[in-house]
């Protein structure tokens, strides 16, 4: 008959009304200021820059490629590169950013700056309440804001960070091994006409 | 039963009484104004925050609570925010329909209240023509409507704007129509004459409301339905469909007219509650005999109240129709079915006549089914008539 699927449908939003009140169960919204869920693992908000060690701007793992200040589809990524270079994790001289901003008002939270990025240095974080009545001062981040240490990350996104600190220690070992070969072999170019 | 169902005649005169006799006439109605304004402006208040209420707890939330105890004080909240926002006015509108537009949506609301009785000898004006005076004000509200979509000089604005414009004229017809039968049955235009027609008892203290008969109250309902459709609420909120049209004439509007067109469809939603509580809801009298002595203006607020959360209920159920079923449902649907609704209280009133014995069920039950059996056929051919469910071939 005509009708009586609008007639069931307001049956079920009364049970909603009259359970909400006696049935705590329904009523799955969080109060939140007060209580707050902890966001799951692929949540993602700005971009914050990853540093490995104690000293954020030593351990920065940026290599001021600018790359991901070229994806950036609202152009909110500013770098500009240092004249000295510093060694990196496994100890070859790379560029380092000297000023390396982002203009969070602006970004768009869509992750191309992370995904283009070749030296994971650049991840997404979980923050949220950036809210602030200070809108040029507080929402343009520079490096010292953006540095994080590769701790937090492994503790937002374990599976992503894990898979990376695998790599890299690989990465490691191997310079390692090949920086050990290459000591232990001064030899052999000592005598260069030896070889042939 | 005099003494407290009285009491706001009561206080009109003494107040009134102040005065040399050449201004009474003056002051009272400005008393009643006063106290009409003041009454529904509350109202107004409240119904905002006792539909995001109930809305949040329909919906398995809290609604708002944070201002105040319960969150009583977010309509005090929501009105500082509004009036301190600032007004924007586009550089291409209109400025002068831009500014009337929500003036013109809500000064013809307010006077749809001066012919509602809320009470006992409670209506500011008695006007023999007084429901005709009724709809005349109220179909301001779609030149207001339109003023404000033509004005914006925005695209949103103008389809909301159409469809507001479709969707009214469409709607006023079923309105008008399913008031037709109470009118005829009453013999009255006078609000006050069909209030007091529907102010006797029968079957042991029974009232005898026009929404107990079958034509009233199928026209009970098609009146709710258009009237929904008319004051743009949920499920044909298609004007300020959010998700589609930005909020359609509105979208250009902020601050404090943005507020007054709140406030103007919230009016004109309290005054055909109002109306319907009149027209079939046997207006500020009792459903039982017994129950007489309880004040005539808590009747009608009460029934106002259970009707304004019959429409926060089905808000809270029904998605947005489309613009083709909300057109066809009504020429289609209501207005054949109002039009026949006319005949089965033409019947009624035909059948009043009989005399026999158990002649009031039968009646009943033939009037009845003299209007089930073409809402039933109506349906199903309004099913016929919208075209198949579109299938998703890449959702599936
Ligand atoms: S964050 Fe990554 S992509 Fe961007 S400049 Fe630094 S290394 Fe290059
Ligand atoms: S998340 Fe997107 S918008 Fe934000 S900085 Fe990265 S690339 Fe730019």
């Amino acid at each position: 008959m005509n009708g009586f699927g609008i007639i069931k449908g307001m049956i079920e939003t009364a049970r909603n009304f009259v359970g909400s009140y006696h049935d705590a169960q329904r009523l799955t919204t969080v109060q939140y200021p007060e209580q707050k869920l902890p966001p799951v693992e692929n949540a993602r908000t700005i971009p914050f820059l990853v540093f490995d060690g104690d000293d954020a701007m030593a351990g920065l793992r940026c290599t001021a490629c600018v790359i991901c200040e070229k994806e950036c589809p609202p152009q909110c990524i500013y770098i500009v590169k240092d004249q000295v270079k510093k060694p990196d994790y496994v100890g070859k001289m790379q560029m380092q950013p000297k000023v390396f901003d982002i203009d969070i008002s602006v970004c768009m939270s869509c992750g191309i700056c992370v995904e283009v990025c070749p030296f994971d240095a650049i991840k997404m974080d979980q923050v949220f309440e950036l809210s602030t009545g200070d809108r040029f001062g507080k929402l343009l981040l520079d490096k010292h804001q953006l540095a994080k240490p590769n701790d937090y990350f492994v503790k937002i996104h374990k599976t992503e960070a894990s898979e990376i600190d695998v790599r890299r220690e690989e990465d490691k070992r191997k310079a390692e091994a090949a920086a050990a070969a290459k000591a232990a072999a001064p030899k052999s170019p000592a005598t260069p006409g030896a070889a042939k | 039963m005099s003494g407290l169902d009285q009491i706001f005649v009561w206080i009109g005169h003494r107040a009134a009484g102040w005065f040399p006799a050449s201004v009474q006439p003056l002051v009272s109605a400005v008393l009643a104004i006063a106290g009409v304004m003041a009454v529904f402006g509350t109202c107004f208040a409240l119904t905002t925050l006792a539909e995001r209420k109930v809305l949040g707890r329909m919906q398995n939330r809290f609604g708002p609570n944070r201002v105040g105890p319960y969150g009583l004080l977010q309509p005090l909240a929501d009105a500082v925010k509004m009036l301190t926002k600032e007004d924007i006015v586009p550089f291409s509108a209109d400025k002068t329909l831009h500014f009337l537009a929500p003036l013109v949506l809500t000064v013809p609301v307010w006077l749809a209240f001066a012919v509602l009785p809320f009470g006992r000898n409670m209506s500011a004006i008695n006007l023999d023509a007084g429901i005709l005076f009724f709809f005349a004000v109220g179909s301001a509200s779609e030149l207001a409507v339109f003023m404000a979509g033509w004005s914006s000089q925005n695209k949103y604005s103008l389809v909301g704007a159409m469809r507001a414009i479709a969707q009214m004229i469409s709607y006023e017809v079923p309105l008008v129509l399913s008031v037709v039968p109470v009118l005829m049955l009453a013999g009255s235009l006078e609000l006050n004459d069909i209030v007091a027609a529907q102010g006797t008892y029968t079957f042991g203290g029974l009232a005898r409301w026009n929404v107990f008969t079958p034509w009233g109250l199928a026209g009970l309902i098609l009146f709710l339905i258009a009237a929904t459709a008319e004051s743009n609420r949920s499920p044909f909120d298609l004007p300020e469909g959010e998700s589609e049209i930005i909020a359609g004439f509105l979208t250009e509007y902020s601050g404090f007219k943005y507020a007054l067109f709140f406030l103007g469809e919230y009016l004109g939603l309290f005054a055909v509650t109002g109306l319907a509580v009149t027209l079939f809801l046997g207006g500020w009298h009792a459903p039982f005999q017994w129950l007489e002595w309880v004040p005539s203006w808590f009747w009608f607020a009460a029934k106002f109240g259970a009707l304004i959360f019959l429409f926060i209920w089905v808000r809270a159920t029904l998605p947005r129709l489309r613009l083709d079923q909300l057109l066809n449902f009504s020429w289609r649907f209501l207005v054949p079915l109002s039009l026949i609704n006319l005949l089965v209280a033409a019947a009624w009133y035909w059948t009043g006549a009989w005399k026999f014995p158990v002649v009031a069920p039968i009646r009943w039950l033939l009037c009845a089914a003299l209007i089930a059996l073409p809402y039933h056929w109506l349906g199903r051919a309004l099913r016929g008539a919208m075209p198949p469910p579109r299938k998703y071939i890449y959702a599936e």
